[in-house]
């Protein structure tokens, strides 16, 4: 059984309320003092071993941010938030130096999920050992594990966690860290360049195709931490990796937050396809508690015919402010964003893409599906610029709202911006509902509301769940159908 | 007690009363036919029988071999064995018709206790079943009625009858928008289903549809009652002398 489908069924079958992955590991965890201040950067800085110039780095970043406002132009509204009320850091306390030493209850929160973190099981899991799995699972702020290092290695291949390349490959982070999203970008990303604890770090060499695909797996767990990821991911020329990254979260009253910033670098001819299912906890049927999603992802075609793609699918979260994007530097460069959207009872969604052309015969293409159930409100927001030297830059745009229920909302919001007259862009949009006919005509051939619902929803986002690799498609469909769990009737 | 009972049936939308006192017994074997004018409420019937939401029934009952059908949801109704083909059958975009047949048949069959058709099984009875209603693979291939020709979402419908084998089946204006070779084709599908254990309730303006579905008996609707019923010459007598009869006394 793929390993992703053994996932779905633990989780369904532990059934905690609705939200199937709200369980607590109780683990003795260290943290920073509570608030932010630049005592809790060094603090940061110092846990993790930092050379003096990465504590430099946070500290300027630290500074700016100080002075920075927290943006207000997304649809979303939320109290504001009381930096100064969260945990910057937290990790467990027994530190593993390897695999046999993680703390039993960490491996079983994975068991939970599902997650192969154990070479042996992640190999048991999968049905071709040829297309392994390598898993970096982040647990609250450390990464405790990273399998399949060695095989890896063969390739020259580097992945590890961002903390671990920091002290390692010195050279490598300090020449891509921060050059797709700058120090000051905007104030999340700035408030993670100050505060992020750890996240995942990939190198692919010179034309090397990664021999499977790498997966990080994401848990917030010790109660008011903020979890900042901070991700890079370089393909050198010619080099091709997909990366596969899943989001849960433990059920919680409070707002979590959680601000990410993930950089891709695609150098001459190197193609990254970068996955998301996110599925953390989105709050209860009132709209309390839930995560705060404000994320950063930014991949850069910087080579001449360099590829990235994007595929999300949002399940989860209480506010989403996420727009992962492509600056299309090098000629012929090609970006993509495949999304599907999912928001139900009071989530706010606001999410969508950048494509901005720079580069000669450039070309981009965004599939989203917007789908709003409940009493949410679901924003699609996209930006597609072209430059002025960008000559004979395409963009196709496909943006497709559904709306289940009279309650909920789903806005699209595009810019369009050619300053070259050769740029050709196109851009279609759509809004259905789910009728109460259509439903009743399901309901009449013996499918229950929520078949009917996933059946229709499913044949909304097959474009996009066609793009995921296989195994993560499977788990996407599910996701979907226990996201939308009574949605109707 | 006949395969499908009705006793005097009350039901409202939106606090208007339509069906007001409808009483029809259709045993196992039977095909009874359904006429009325416009608005009598027919299609209303069977919306309230099928469990449509938004119908309130206000006095009366309804049984299908003994089961009592308002005391279910739409979906269980179907399962106990009651099918409704659509006077407007409905589009569903992007759910593929060979899908939902599929997903339909599994749901019906589990509902039952019974076990899943594998998927060449089910293929398999699909085109034949597809084939005789001249039904192309790639309308299969389609959304759900979507670019479907009227004629043809009336084929898709009795296809799904057809594959779901209910024990009761209700077919609203099935004839509409046929042409004379479809109506042929739909009316031998149709004809190929009648057995001892199933029966069927044809709602029809048209003797031309009863010429190839014989009834055994005829009803007259008007104003939300049964207020005649004979046998297959009644309904010779109405395409005769229409509706005016019943015009002022059953109101
Ligand atoms: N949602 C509604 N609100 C109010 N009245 C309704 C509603 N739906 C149906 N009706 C009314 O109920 C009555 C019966 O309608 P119904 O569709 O059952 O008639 P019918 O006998 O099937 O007619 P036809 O032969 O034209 O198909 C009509 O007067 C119609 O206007
Ligand atoms: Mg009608």
């Amino acid at each position: 059984m793929p390993a992703v489908q053994e996932t779905v069924d633990q989780v369904r079958s532990l059934d905690v309320d609705q939200y199937k992955y709200g369980f607590v590991t109780d683990i003795e965890s260290e943290k920073a003092p509570k608030g932010l201040s630049e005592d809790t950067v060094r603090y940061i800085s110092a846990k993790k071993n930092e050379p003096e110039w990465m504590l430099e780095w946070r500290l300027d970043a630290y500074r700016r941010w100080l002075t920075m406002e927290e943006p207000t132009w997304a649809r979303v509204s939320y109290p504001k938030i009381d930096f100064q009320d969260y945990y910057y850091y937290a990790q467990p306390k027994k530190r593993p130096q390897s695999l046999d030493e993680i703390d039993p209850e960490i491996l079983a929160t994975y068991d939970k999920l599902g997650i192969p973190l154990r070479e042996r099981e992640a190999l048991l899991g999968i049905e071709n050992p040829s297309r392994p799995i390598a898993v970096d699972a982040v647990f609250d702020s450390v990464s405790v594990a990273t399998t399949f290092k060695a095989e890896l290695a063969k390739q020259g291949v580097i992945f590890c966690s961002i903390s671990e390349a920091i002290r390692e490959h010195p050279e490598l982070v300090k020449q891509y860290l921060g050059s797709v999203v700058p120090v000051s970008d905007n104030f999340y990303a700035t408030l993670n360049t100050a505060v992020f604890s750890d996240g995942s770090f990939v190198y692919i060499p010179k034309g090397v195709r990664c021999p499977m695909e790498l997966s990080t797996y994401f848990r917030i767990n010790e109660r008011n931490t903020g979890q900042f990821e901070r991700t890079l991911i370089i393909a050198d020329e010619g080099a091709y990796v997909s990366y596969l990254e899943g989001c849960t979260a433990p059920q919680r009253d409070e707002n979590q937050l959680h601000a990410a910033v993930v950089e891709l670098v695609a150098l001459k001819d190197a193609e990254i396809k970068y996955s998301t299912v996110q599925n953390w906890y989105p709050g209860d049927k009132d709209g309390k508690g839930g995560i705060y999603n404000f994320v950063t992802k930014r991949g850069d075609c910087r080579g001449d015919n360099s590829k990235i793609s994007w595929t999300q699918v949002e399940t989860g979260s209480a506010i989403t402010w996420k727009y992962p994007s492509c600056i299309l530097r090098g000629d012929n460069s090609q970006g993509e964003f495949y999304s599907i959207a999912i928001s139900n009872g009071f989530q706010q969604v606001d999410s969508g893409t950048k494509m901005i052309h720079l580069g000669k015969n450039t070309s981009s293409r965004i599939i989203s599906k917007g789908i709003a159930a409940g009493r949410s409100e679901n924003t699609y927001r996209g930006q597609v610029t072209a430059h002025r030297r960008a000559t004979n830059s395409r963009n196709f745009t496909n943006c497709d709202s559904l709306l289940i229920g009279d309650k909920c909302g789903a806005h699209t919001v595009p810019y369009i911006e050619a300053k070259n007259s050769s740029a050709v862009f196109e851009h279609e949009a759509t809004t259905s509902k789910i009728s109460e006919d259509q439903l009743f005509y399901c309901l009449q051939r013996g499918l229950s509301p929520e078949e009917a619902v996933a059946l229709i929803v499913n044949g909304f986002v097959k474009d996009v769940l066609q793009q995921l690799p296989m195994e993560f498609a499977v788990e996407a469909q599910k996701l979907i159908s226990v996201s939308l769990e009574g949605s109707v009737g | 007690m006949a395969l499908l009972e009705i006793n005097n049936l009350h039901a409202s939308i939106e606090d208007k009363e339509i069906l007001k006192g409808l009483s029809l017994s259709v045993n196992a074997g039977e095909v009874h036919a359904i006429m009325g004018p416009n608005g009598s409420g027919k299609s209303t019937l069977s919306y309230v029988l099928s469990g449509k939401p938004d119908y309130e029934v206000t006095e009366g009952t309804a049984t299908l071999d003994g089961v009592d059908l308002l005391e279910l949801e739409a979906d269980a109704r179907a399962a106990a064995g009651l099918f409704l083909a659509f006077q407007y059958p409905v589009e569903v975009p992007g759910v593929a018709t060979m899908t939902f047949l599929r997903t339909a048949l599994n749901a019906q069959r589990r509902a039952r206790g019974e076990d899943e058709l594998s998927t060449p099984d089910f293929l398999r009875i699909v085109k034949e079943k597809a084939a005789h209603l001249g039904i192309s693979q790639d309308m299969l291939r389609r959304g759900v009625n979507v670019g479907f020709s009227g004629g043809e979402k009336k084929r898709n419908e009795i296809l799904q009858m057809a594959l779901l084998e209910p024990k009761v089946a209700i077919l609203d204006e099935t004839d509409s928008g046929l042409d004379i070779d479809a109506l042929k084709i739909v009316s031998e599908g149709v004809n190929s289903l009648r057995s001892k254990d199933r029966a069927m309730v044809v709602i029809t303006h048209y003797q031309r549809l009863l010429d190839h579905i014989v009834p055994d008996f005829v009803h007259v609707m008007h104003k939300g009652r049964i207020v005649r019923s004979g046998g297959k010459e009644l309904a010779l007598e109405l395409e005769a002398s229409g509706y005016a009869a019943y015009g002022q006394d059953a109101a």
